[in-house]
């Protein structure tokens, strides 16, 4: 682990207030995930998986603690700038691969581009060869209403990697696909992984964390274990 | 993110939720639409007035018989009691006293029941003289006008209004030579008068005249034989208009013993000052429907901006994902607030053009007349635009702020 830390939190905390009652969701989380490896994040449902991806995602701030993302303290960026961080850094995955429903796969593909202000006719390119990397040149036209989960959440992970963006986040991506499907897009961020990129996975599956080079154990919003993927496991 | 962009982002999304687009539009169409017939009455009333007054001939002025005050004291209101004679208009017309005045024709009416066989017609009998044609710049289609010698035979012939021909001749064919009844009186009809084309439902075309000694002699009599109802004044040009004014005014409170001209007991209008007049009454009703007209935009106006509410809240996730995508919130803001253009462009548009039908289908139905205008057309698309931003930047701006998890997380 010579690389250089993409990801450093240090004692990161997110409490939540729902009226009276206060959610402890992460309570102090230090981690540090360097560039280019591929980890996995477990835990029992309601342990602060989501909680962590949306901060390491810039959709979410701490309550306390520091976050440093390629070296710079999120905590100092305004709006435009995470939003900007978003865009051209990370790529996400969700597990109801949010997809907009009015527009073909290769609109829904083109979009982070939209924003970076790439022209049009560059982003229909880079668009229609992220779908060809997951296999659904063919399907360019489809709207998500067309296509079957799998190649839904494969039209996602085209997205997520069009803006060939240095960290991939995917909260629970294989949650709702059938074992051919999970295996097309572990195969996917396996590729990924392969090519260079930094991945980050949330599951709750051993045999989909078994793909990752390390597990990060968290529990009630405590990091619990961390340590090298038993493979099998 | 250009403009362009952001421009095709927001007509999708209008394009994709049909029904919620139309409604939107159709609030503001309904407010346009009520806003370009309501000018367009406007106008058309200002212009139907403007070519009346136009209609009594050029550099007209209008003698009346004014308020007056009797030995005992008593006063009477304008035109109560017929102060104005054939003598008046005679000296005015005197062009030694009047250089200015080209011509003068005093009238006299009274409404009368024409008949010819079994059709009866009301109308406005008008006694006048040979240069009534002239001051009134009037053309006769066929037969001819009265003349000196059936003034002073008191001949018993009638130059008809063409809608006055049109109403006691319905079996068409010329009626000159013919007789209407009077009265039991017969008069023979010597010409028709040319239409006023742009003349709708006014006296200008529907009378009947007469020679004034027939008219006094023959037909309605009474004691003040030689009062008339009115004297007609034409100046010799538009610039002595003015002089014309005076020298009418001068000769008028001589002849009448009168000395200071605030107790005159006839006033003298001209085309302009009964413009005036009349155009300061339709400004009330201007305002009134201009009132309403606002009215109807603002309800469209707050149709919007229901709508866009829950535009907004029926797509926080697609809100969500945009931002987590990169969007930054401006431009969440943008594509709302031009979604809500869009919307007030087309709607705008809808109701120029539904204003544009009714500006033709309306004078049909009910003889108004509607004048629509480019630039009110104009200026309505732009405030449907105005309407649609003004009401969209309050969801566009809630659109914005939102955190782009908690949107992602809205179910
Ligand atoms: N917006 C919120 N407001 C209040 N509490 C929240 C909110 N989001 C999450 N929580 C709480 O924070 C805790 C952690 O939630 P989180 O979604 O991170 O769990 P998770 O590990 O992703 O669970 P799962 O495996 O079921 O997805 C839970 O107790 C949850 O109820
Ligand atoms: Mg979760």
């Amino acid at each position: 682990m010579n690389a250089p830390p993409v990801i450093e939190l240090v004692d990161v905390a997110k409490t939540y207030a729902s009226g009276s009652l206060e959610v402890h969701a992460l309570q102090g989380i230090t981690l540090t995930i360097s560039e280019g490896e591929f980890v996995a994040i477990v835990g029992p449902s309601g342990s602060g998986k989501s909680t962590l991806m949306h901060i390491l995602g810039c959709l979410d701030v701490p309550t306390s603690g520091a976050f440093h993302l390629a070296g710079d303290d999120v905590a100092s960026f305004g709006e435009d700038q995470l939003a900007e961080v978003r865009n051209r850094h990370i790529g996400f995955v969700f597990q109801q691969f949010n997809l907009l429903a009015y527009l073909s796969a290769w609109r829904n593909v083109e979009l982070p581009l939209v924003y970076s202000g790439v022209d049009r006719h560059e982003r229909k390119e880079r668009a229609l060869a992220a779908l060809a990397q997951v296999g659904l040149a063919d399907r360019a036209d489809h709207k998500p209403g067309e296509l079957s989960g799998g190649q839904q959440q494969r039209v996602a992970v085209a997205r997520a990697l069009v803006t060939e963006p240095a960290l991939i986040l995917a909260d629970e991506p294989t949650g709702n696909l059938d074992s051919t499907s999970t295996a097309d897009i572990l195969n996917l961020l396996d590729d990924l992984h392969r090519s260079g990129r930094t991945i980050v996975l949330i599951t709750h599956e051993a045999d989909v964390a078994g793909r990752a080079e390390r597990l990060v154990q968290i529990h009630d919003g405590h990091v619990v274990a961390t340590g090298p993927a038993l493979v099998g496991a | 993110m250009n403009w362009r962009d952001t421009v095709r982002t927001a007509t999708e999304a209008v394009r994709t939720h049909r029904l919620r687009s139309a409604l939107t539009m159709l609030g503001i169409l309904i407010g346009i639409t009520a806003v370009i017939l309501t000018v367009g009455l406007g106008n058309g009333a200002k212009a139907q007035v403007r070519d009346q007054i136009n209609e009594l001939g050029t550099n007209l002025l209008v003698v009346s018989p004014g308020s007056t005050t009797s030995s005992s004291g008593l006063r009477g209101g304008l035109g109560s009691s017929s102060t104005l004679t054939r003598q008046d208009a005679a000296s005015l017309a005197d062009s030694a006293v009047a250089p200015d005045i080209q011509a003068v024709a005093a009238v006299s009416t009274s409404s009368v029941s024409l008949t010819n066989g079994t059709t009866n017609w009301t109308t406005t009998l008008t006694g006048t003289t040979k240069s009534w044609q002239e001051v009134r710049s009037r053309k006769v289609t066929s037969g001819r006008f009265l003349t000196d010698a059936d003034q002073q035979s008191s001949a018993a012939v009638v130059v008809l209004g063409s809608s006055t021909a049109t109403e006691l001749f319905p079996t068409g064919g010329d009626p000159v030579g013919q007789y209407v009844t009077y009265n039991g009186k017969q008069l023979k009809v010597v010409g028709v008068l040319a239409e006023l084309s742009s003349s709708e439902q006014t006296t200008n075309n529907d009378l009947a005249i007469v020679p004034a000694s027939t008219y006094s002699q023959r037909l309605i009599g009474g004691t003040t034989r030689d009062s008339v109802s009115s004297i007609y004044v034409k100046a010799t040009s538009s610039d002595t208009l003015s002089a014309a004014y005076q020298e009418a005014n001068g000769t008028l409170l001589n002849l009448h013993g009168i000395t200071a001209s605030s107790s005159a007991d006839f006033s003298i209008a001209t085309q302009e000052s009964i413009l005036t007049a009349a155009t300061s009454v339709d400004k009330t009703l201007t305002v009134m429907l201009g009132g309403i007209a606002a009215i109807s935009l603002l309800v469209g106006g707050i149709g919007v901006m229901n709508i866009m509410l829950v535009s907004v809240t029926e797509r926080i996730r697609e809100i969500g994902l945009r931002k987590a995508l990169g969007a930054q919130p401006r431009f969440i803001r943008r594509q709302f607030l031009v979604e809500a253009s869009v919307l007030g462009f087309f709607g705008g548009l809808l109701g120029v053009g539904i204003g544009l039908i009714g500006a033709v289908v309306l004078p049909h139905l009910t003889d108004t007349r509607v004048i629509l205008s480019a630039g009110a057309s104009a200026a309505a698309i732009a405030m449907a635009i105005g309407i649609g931003v003004m009401f969209g930047v309050y969801p566009a701006s809630r659109a914005a702020r939102l955190a782009p998890i908690d949107a992602l997380r809205n179910e």
